[in-house]
């Protein structure tokens, strides 16, 4: 009683430390799961720490819906985007043209545009340099003089209205050799030979590694995605000294130096906090201090976070499920209803009920503990119902006959002969559980996703397996584990072979 | 004369729209076993259902000791009857012991009230010592069937409800059961007025059992008495036709070397 008021106490106190220091950071930087957005989120960071403003950055969320959310429910405060996106996605139906029409619409949703940062990330088309300069061609209609040339577009621009159909018709483009090709297998083959030109964003790395020239939009097919940053504005009154911070990036940035940037980070393998770092000594002067973390440190990093996650959910699906669970058997009509309502709930796809959790909970590991919480019941409910059900006629009329009176038939004679199969319904949930909380990186929480989702980033297996191994590692200890609670939990009568006469 | 133990008036119960028992009145006599005899769906273990509260009646009522059975004392009342169902209905997650003595511990009975009650239960249904130990699992037939007894005993109860008892044991270990059964009613009955209900569809087994036979058929009570009333004044073609339902060595014989 006493040790629990004294951790009452230290709870309390340290929360009123924290409120007393204003440990709560002056500016929340977010930004998606792709290197350049990562980079551009280091800048905004790093600038705000240089003038010795507090500033956390939770990187590589999981995409647009993921991100907007967050910062209208003022879980960030500002991360890097691009005007087409603003336009296509977040506002997509509302034929938004040009930034004075897009200015107008986030200010309706209390939400400001920076200028552009410089330069613009697009679609555009590619050649190798040397190519192109025997051809003579500069500009995408200067294509039109060649029809021999072979085509090779990644599959999403093909068939996308703005892609190739649209730049055909414009330019009368005459090519008859076109074909789709993974964007990553591109561009080896444009350096042996099998394509001549392909299509590409306008800052990609490779554009510097496979020596390739960026024809120019002299028609303006492709829309304009100009980098920006997005930030609430209440921001501005709330942290003006942060605001005018992250600004003086506007402009720095052009698309050579941002495809620099890109290309140390994917290419060479530096940090994309060193990168920014290193970016902003050469053209701003401020010099940044970089902490960078072992492997070591990083995996036990993320275990933390995976069991967290893991355990809590689980946790609280056990209390809830095994209930639910008797109440399916013992009231069928409203059993009928909860299986139906936690199967449907299995159905929702991870990413829409992380989104659609985030005004209420906010990102990080919250909304990610109540998802995985949410996966979690079916398996521990079914499994409950199912191990009470099967529980033959006539032992259940026995310990009724008895004059048991229900709860304790309940906890003598039915759970404990339900056992095996409620156990089987906890480990199937705990396993999928496991595999299931690496999509907590996509919402920021951390664990083994985080890795994985770096690694799809830069393409770097090694990356992936760091994330993917522990996680499968953990997965089976985790079986494991619950093999040896059965031996334990699991009455020994029920262990034994049956009797054959 | 001693009232009876179970009084049931104009009981009814269908399932589903198909009847199982039609409007009944019965009564059981105290200190004697009486015989719930039929074809399966004939109603006689939704009878004997009813008598434990594990079955309500559509109609009618079920007293027991003339106090009716409702939800409120049918937990009360269970404690003063012993219930065996075929295959034993054994908790195979506890042992034998465990089994037999579970509601006793509930009731917090002290344990050399408990120790002495089992060792009389063993030492008279003959059942091995060390066989208290074993689970379910790991005990043959007679055996189960001799715990679920020893179970249905445990408390002293004023009356025993037996469905099928020895319905799946094979005929040898059946036989030997049931003159343990027989002289086990009798040890109990010795010492205080002891009923028994027991249901089957062995005419063999009723007549040895029985003081009262009671003949069900489609949900209704064909004809009830002793065996030779049976025998004697057969109340329907029907009693005529099962009493010689059961085939006999001695029929094959008579009937290949007439």
């Amino acid at each position: 009683m006493i040790r629990r008021a004294c951790i009452a106490a230290l709870v309390l106190a340290s929360t009123l430390v924290d409120a007393a220091q204003g440990t709560r950071p002056v500016l929340r930087v977010g930004s998606k799961a792709f290197t350049e957005s990562v980079i551009l989120g280091e800048l905004v960071t790093q600038i705000a720490s240089a003038q010795g403003l507090r500033a956390t950055y939770r990187r590589q969320l999981g995409g647009t819906k993921i991100l907007w959310a967050a910062l209208l429910g003022r879980e960030i405060d500002v991360y890097p985007e691009y005007t087409g996106t603003i336009a296509e996605e977040i506002f997509s139906g509302a034929g938004l043209r040009g930034d004075e029409a897009i200015r107008k619409a986030l200010a309706e949703r209390g939400v400001q545009m920076s200028g552009s940062l410089g330069f613009n990330d697009t679609y555009a088309i590619g050649m190798p340099e040397q190519l192109a300069e025997r051809l003579g061609i500069q500009k995408i209609s200067d294509l039109a003089k060649h029809p021999e040339l072979k085509l090779g577009f990644s599959n999403e621009f093909i068939s996308r209205r703005d892609g190739w159909p649209l730049l055909r018709d414009r330019y009368r483009l005459p090519q008859r050799e076109v074909r789709g090709i993974d964007h990553d297998l591109a561009y080896r083959a444009l350096e042996s030979g099998a394509i001549q030109a392909t299509d590409l964003y306008s800052t990609d790395a490779e554009i510097l590694y496979y020596h390739l020239r960026v024809l120019e939009d002299d028609q303006h097919v492709f829309p304009e995605y100009n980098a920006v940053l997005l930030y609430r504005t209440d921001l501005e009154l709330k942290a003006p000294e942060a605001t005018s911070a992250f600004l003086e990036l506007v402009g720095r940035i052009s698309a050579p130096e941002m495809m620099a940037m890109n290309a140390r980070a994917k290419l060479e393998r530096v940090p994309e906090s060193r990168v920014a770092a290193d970016f902003l000594a050469a053209k701003l002067g401020l010099h940044t201090v970089v902490s960078e973390e072992t492997v070591a440190s990083r995996i036990l990093q993320n275990l933390r976070q995976h069991l967290f996650l893991v355990t809590i959910s689980l946790l609280a699906a056990i209390a809830v499920a095994l209930p639910l669970g008797v109440v399916c058997t013992r009231f069928p009509g409203v059993g009928q209803l909860i299986l139906s309502v936690v199967g449907i709930i299995q159905t929702i796809p991870s990413l829409a009920l992380l989104v659609f959790m985030i005004p209420f909970l906010g990102i990080g590991s919250k909304p990610s503990i109540v998802a995985l919480f949410l996966y979690s019941l079916l398996p521990i409910v079914r499994n409950t119902a199912s191990g009470l059900q099967n529980i033959p006629i006539e032992v259940r009329e026995s310990a009724q006959a008895l004059g048991l009176p229900g709860a304790e038939r309940l906890r003598r004679i039915e759970l404990p002969m339900a056992s095996p199969a409620i156990l089987a319904g906890i480990k199937t949930s705990a396993v999928i559980n496991v595999g299931t909380a690496t999509l907590g990186a996509l919402i920021g929480a951390g664990g083994f996703g985080q890795p994985i989702l770096t690694g799809i980033r830069l393409n770097d297996v090694g990356l992936i397996l760091q994330g993917a191994i522990p996680a499968a590692v953990l997965a089976l200890l985790v079986q494991g584990l619950f093999e040896v609670a059965e031996r334990v939990l699991v009455p020994k009568g029920l262990r034994l072979p049956a009797r054959t006469e | 004369m001693d009232p009876p133990v179970f009084q049931l008036t104009g009981v009814s119960k269908s399932y589903g729209g198909a009847l199982a028992l039609a409007p009944t009145d019965l009564s059981i006599l105290a200190g004697q076993t009486t015989v719930l005899i039929g074809e399966s769906g004939s109603g006689k273990s939704t009878l004997l259902r009813m008598m434990l509260g594990l079955v309500h009646p559509d109609t009618g009522h079920v007293y027991f000791q003339r106090v009716e059975i409702s939800p409120d004392n049918v937990l009360a009342l269970r404690r003063r009857m012993g219930y065996g169902i075929q295959g034993g209905g054994l908790f195979p997650h506890l042992t034998a012991g465990e089994n037999i003595c579970l509601m006793a511990r509930f009731l917090r009975w002290p344990q050399s009230r408990i120790d002495a009650r089992l060792a009389e239960l063993v030492h008279l249904t003959r059942f091995p010592e060390g066989g208290l130990s074993r689970y379910p699992s790991e005990l043959s037939g007679g055996q189960a069937q001799r715990v679920s007894l020893m179970r249905a005993l445990m408390l002293g109860p004023e009356v025993v409800l037996l469905d099928e008892p020895l319905g799946a044991l094979d005929p040898v270990t059946r036989y030997e059961l049931q003159e343990e059964l027989k002289s086990v009613f009798e040890a109990t009955r010795a010492r205080r007025a002891t009923s028994v209900v027991l249901v089957t569809h062995d005419i063999g087994e009723a007549a040895y059992f029985g003081h009262t036979l009671v003949l069900l058929r489609g949900g209704r009570i064909v004809q009830q008495g002793t065996i030779e009333e049976f025998m004697r004044s057969p109340a329907d073609p029907y009693v005529t036709r099962f009493l010689r339902a059961q085939r006999t060595p001695m029929d094959v014989l008579q009937s290949t070397h007439p």
